[in-house]
């Protein structure tokens, strides 16, 4: 029997999580609550549906072609991958023996020694830095940043690919200190190929009130071009490259 | 020899007829950038700006203007032209530019009914002809059994080439260019030198009469040209004349018929050797090759036929499929792609986004990595090319065809098509639900056996009689073609395009299906879930309901994608049994153009859920909004379909916005060419690509004059997005367009 995941779903045309074309899979299940989630539909680890890594790897192994001509693979997303570490590990592991190159998108909150294990199979690391602010981290999502700074430390010596990610949302995350010590601590690091900022957008709010959670961002704008230029200034201030 | 070769390496072309292998050895392949390529000369700018204007006018009034009298022939018009100083490749079908022709020969009613629609009438001394002049409409309805009548009536067979020109023949237009028409006219003499048979059956003596009539339309393509002031009975000289030469045969193909479909081939390579051979002799620079190209491109626009409102709702905007294939590779491991490959796309910047020509793609994962970026910036920036699997097609036939209409390869001057249009499967299936009888008119339409009568659908049980509906339809549907291609041979037979092919051609009898994904739908649902049926007060399954889910065609899943498979391996093998016109092969394919929506209207409910009325899918598409996966699933599903069952083309249409693409120019460019490089990889046959946010496209609903080029891609072909009926362009908005981000 192989080992079984929960998941929310697939997306086998997945061009923004990672290089080329990817099949995308959504794992349920977050520990965190970040205010501007738009998959708010994933939170809750007992939703979803179940699948063994057999089943899933028999579907991905189909868009191989896709892959492989696109420079893609697969990335695990979410949700937070790491909350199901010993499912994504198998996943991965079965990926590399097929060739096929894996991505993990996380926001780092878990334990490293869980992690450690996911990363022997993990050719590219999109770690999600909601904010080098601890304090503005904690009410943003719920939780603390110390372990996600922990994981970006160990990605660098283990000399792990890792792409930053940073929402960039007005009023939270736009301030100038907290963006200059983040890209200060990223230049400290070896493995980072790059930085994507993405600007905030209401994508998920529906999904919200579907849900029905209360969305605190309801009045909040997307940034606006001036705002998002200035950021990138701050991150390639740092000798960092940014998209 | 002529001394107009005397630059070119020689080979088997000096000798016979054979355009192929003057290419192969003389075009140079590029494996550059577009970099080379330049913008429009001033006279292009002012000559399209001239057309555009007219058109606009056009748009207006559905014609700008129109023949009442005059019979179009290759000579019926005096030479016409739109800027004469400004024209840098000059012909056109009328003495005006968009005027339209008549050309009653396929069907005098449907010329009538045209003019009248748009407020003219038919000269009454050119009605008197018909008097004494047979249609090809008349002969068809003279042969046609009651039976036939019906299955046309009722819309299960549909679309049928019975009443206007079948289309879908590409004549070799290049053989002009290089050879003369003197040179056309001695081989077909000798041609006929070899139907001196002890025996003259009917074969032979059609032959005869035919290779006759060729004769006279190459006779007639002199004549023409000469009105222009060009001698065409040589070869032509220089890069000028060659594209010029091609245009006239091409013009003479579309000044005599009025077909379906009037594919031009695969000329931009062959024009790219005289091309580089003057640039190379300093006879031209860059730009003067591209104002060639661009006011050839200008011509190929502006083609135009007088058809009836209700022909545009089945194939709407204005269409000609005037398709020209580009890139490819050859038998010998070189690809096709050559400068001009880039300069005909290139018209796409120069003269802004357009439906016609049908530019298509040949794709092979061997093409150059330059050149697959280059295409997929144009998909991205112009939604107006569409793509098609040369590693698969040449294994079938060579390095030399092109495509006639959306997605049927043939060999150039080798190979032609009998035209079939298409067969209603979705009806065909509802048919074996109610014995025969018309889900919508309760009348008796195929064979009379029993109905299904129980509450819920039997997949076996379906599956039997549907085989049943089937094994009738096709036996009816090839004798439909026979007559029609009979009766098409005998009163328009296409005189110049035959000319510019070889003697022995192989022919093709082209079927169609329609309602695809629904059938494929239908019995997934069936089959994986319960199906009650609604039955009307007289016993008719009028309506369905699905309890529970099933699994969908463009889910990659094969509990249903081996169904859609199989539907069209049977009925590719019912169509094999039968006895065809002239011995032709029959074929199959998946295609709709945008009569999915029409089709949809005169179909009941379906077993999948599909409400009465409601458009099908187009083409192979998966039906709306049930491919869930993604589009990268979408594609693998349609990839699936057996082509060696479907040799005709399968269709598919791909929506896209250009954020699911990826992040900036370059990786959607990359990424579009990964999916290509990855669905021909996996067998699939075509793909039109959209790029475009649906607000775009409701924008343009709103306020057409903001988009007067807003090009679209549509089941085999593009349309001006503001020419669709309001119906259709909300089919195309409700269609699945893939935006996940």
């Amino acid at each position: 029997m192989s080992i079984k995941g929960r998941i929310h779903s697939i997306e086998t045309c997945g061009t923004v999580d990672g290089p080329g074309i990817r099949v995308v899979v959504f794992t349920q299940g977050c520990p965190l609550r970040c205010q501007y989630c738009h998959n708010p539909d994933t939170w809750k680890l007992e939703d979803g549906k179940e699948v063994s890594v057999d089943e899933l790897m028999a579907d991905i192994k189909k868009y191989k072609s896709y892959m492989n001509f696109s420079g893609g693979g697969i990335t695990a997303s979410g949700g937070e991958p790491l909350l199901q570490s010993d499912f994504i590990k198998e996943l991965f592991k079965r990926c590399k023996e097929e060739g096929i190159h894996t991505a993990l998108d996380t926001s780092g909150f878990v334990n490293l020694n869980t992690a450690k294990k996911v990363l022997e199979y993990t050719d590219l690391v999109l770690l999600d830095i909601k904010s080098f602010n601890s304090k503005l981290y904690k009410d943003l999502t719920g939780v603390s940043n110390e372990p996600t700074i922990q994981l970006a430390k160990y990605l660098s010596e283990a000399n792990i690919p890792i792409w930053i990610r940073y929402v960039l949302v007005p009023n939270l995350t736009d301030k100038t200190e907290d963006i200059r010590d983040l890209a200060r601590f990223l230049s400290t690091l070896k493995s980072i190929e790059k930085v994507e900022l993405l600007p905030f957008h209401k994508m998920g709010e529906y999904k919200w009130e579907e849900l029905g959670y209360e969305y605190k961002l309801k009045d909040t704008e997307t940034p606006s071009n001036k705002t998002i230029e200035n950021v990138k200034k701050i991150f390639s201030d740092f000798k960092l490259k940014i998209q | 020899m002529f001394n107009e070769w005397k630059d070119f390496n020689q080979g088997k072309w000096t000798k016979e007829i054979n355009v192929r292998d003057f290419i192969q050895k003389n075009y140079t392949p590029y494996d550059g950038n577009s970099s080379f390529l330049v913008g429009p000369t001033e006279r292009t700018t002012k000559l399209w700006d001239k057309l555009s204007h007219l058109m606009k006018e056009e748009m207006k009034n559905g014609i700008l203007d129109t023949d009442t009298k005059v019979i179009s022939t290759i000579i019926s018009h005096n030479a016409g032209y739109i800027d004469k100083d400004l024209e840098q490749i000059v012909g056109l079908q009328t003495e005006k530019p968009l005027k339209r022709a008549i050309m009653p020969f396929g069907g005098l009613r449907v010329v009538k009914k045209a003019l009248k629609s748009y407020g003219y009438e038919l000269d009454s001394e050119t009605e008197e002809i018909f008097k004494y002049r047979k249609t090809h409409n008349d002969g068809v309805f003279d042969a046609y059994t009651d039976e036939m009548r019906k299955a046309r009536h009722s819309g299960i067979i549909t679309g049928l080439p019975d009443a206007y020109g079948r289309g879908r023949i590409i004549g070799d237009y290049r053989r002009v260019a290089l050879y003369g028409v003197d040179r056309l006219i001695e081989d077909k003499l000798e041609q006929l030198d070899l139907l001196k048979m002890e025996y003259m059956e009917e074969s032979i003596i059609q032959a005869r009469e035919e290779i006759n009539e060729q004769i006279n339309a190459l006779k007639e393509l002199k004549e023409m040209a000469s009105s222009y002031g060009y001698d065409i009975s040589k070869p032509a000289k220089n890069s000028k004349e060659a594209v010029q030469w091609t245009y006239f045969a091409y013009l003479g193909a579309v000044k005599e018929q009025n077909g379906a479909a009037m594919s031009l081939g695969r000329v931009s390579t062959f024009f790219d050797i005289y091309f580089e051979k003057d640039i190379k002799e300093g006879n031209l620079t860059e730009k003067q090759v591209q104002e060639i190209m661009d006011h050839f491109v200008m011509k190929l626009r502006i083609v135009r036929f007088l058809r009836t409102p209700d022909y545009n709702d089945l194939f709407s905007g204005d269409p000609t499929w005037v398709t020209e294939v580009i890139g490819g590779m050859g038998e010998d491991g070189r690809h096709l792609v050559t400068k001009s490959s880039y300069r005909v796309l290139h018209t796409l910047y120069n003269l802004g986004a357009a439906p016609e020509p049908n530019l298509t793609i040949l794709w092979s994962e061997r093409l150059p990595l330059n050149f697959k970026k280059y295409c997929a910036k144009v998909s991205i920036d112009t939604s107006s090319i569409q793509y098609e699997n040369d590693d698969l097609m040449r294994r079938w036939y060579g390095d030399d065809y092109g495509i006639a209409c959306c997605v049927s390869a043939m060999r150039i001057g080798k190979q032609m098509q009998f035209f079939g249009a298409r067969a209603n499967l979705a009806k065909a299936l509802l048919y074996s639900i109610n014995g025969g009888k018309d889900e919508k008119s309760g009348e008796q339409i195929g064979p009379e056996f029993a109905p299904i009568t129980s509450e819920y659908l039997e997949y076996d049980e379906v599956v039997r009689k549907f085989d049943l509906v089937m094994d009738w339809l096709s036996q009816l549907y090839i004798n439909t073609l026979n007559i029609i291609h009979y009766m098409h041979d005998k009163y328009c037979y296409e005189k110049i395009q035959m000319a510019l092919h070889d003697k022995d051609v192989l022919r093709t009898s082209a079927c169609g299906i329609a309602g695809f994904s629904v059938v494929a739908d239908a019995l997934s649902a069936i089959k994986h879930s319960k199906v009650k049926v609604i039955r009307d007060k007289n016993g008719l399954a009028i309506d369905y309901e699905v309890e529970g889910e099933y699994p969908a065609f463009g889910n990659n899943d094969d509990r249903v994608d081996s169904i859609a498979s199989e539907i069209v391996k049977t009925f590719m093998n019912k169509l094999r049994k039968h006895k065809t016109y002239r011995n032709s092969v029959p074929t199959l394919s998946i295609l709709t153009i945008t009569s999915n929506v029409v089709y949809g209207k005169k179909t009941g409910s379906t077993p999948d859920g599909r409400k009465a009325g409601e458009p099908f899918a187009p083409g192979a598409n998966p039906m709306h909004s049930r491919d869930t996966n993604g589009a990268i699933a979408s594609m693998a599903s349609v990839a699936k379909l057996p082509y060696e069952h479907a040799e005709d083309g399968i269709s598919y249409t791909f929506s896209i916005v250009p954020n699911a693409l990826g992040k900036n120019e370059d990786n959607r460019a990359s990424n579009l060419a990964g999916m290509l490089d990855g669905y021909f990889h996996d067998q699939g046959h075509h793909i039109n690509v959209n790029v475009f946010d649906r607000e775009t496209l409701l924008d343009a609903m709103d306020h057409p004059e903001k988009y007067p080029q807003l090009t679209i891609r549509v089941s085999g072909y593009a349309v001006n997005f503001v020419k669709l009926t309001r119906e259709q362009q909300l089919d195309v908005i409700n269609r699945t367009f893939h935006e996940r981000v």
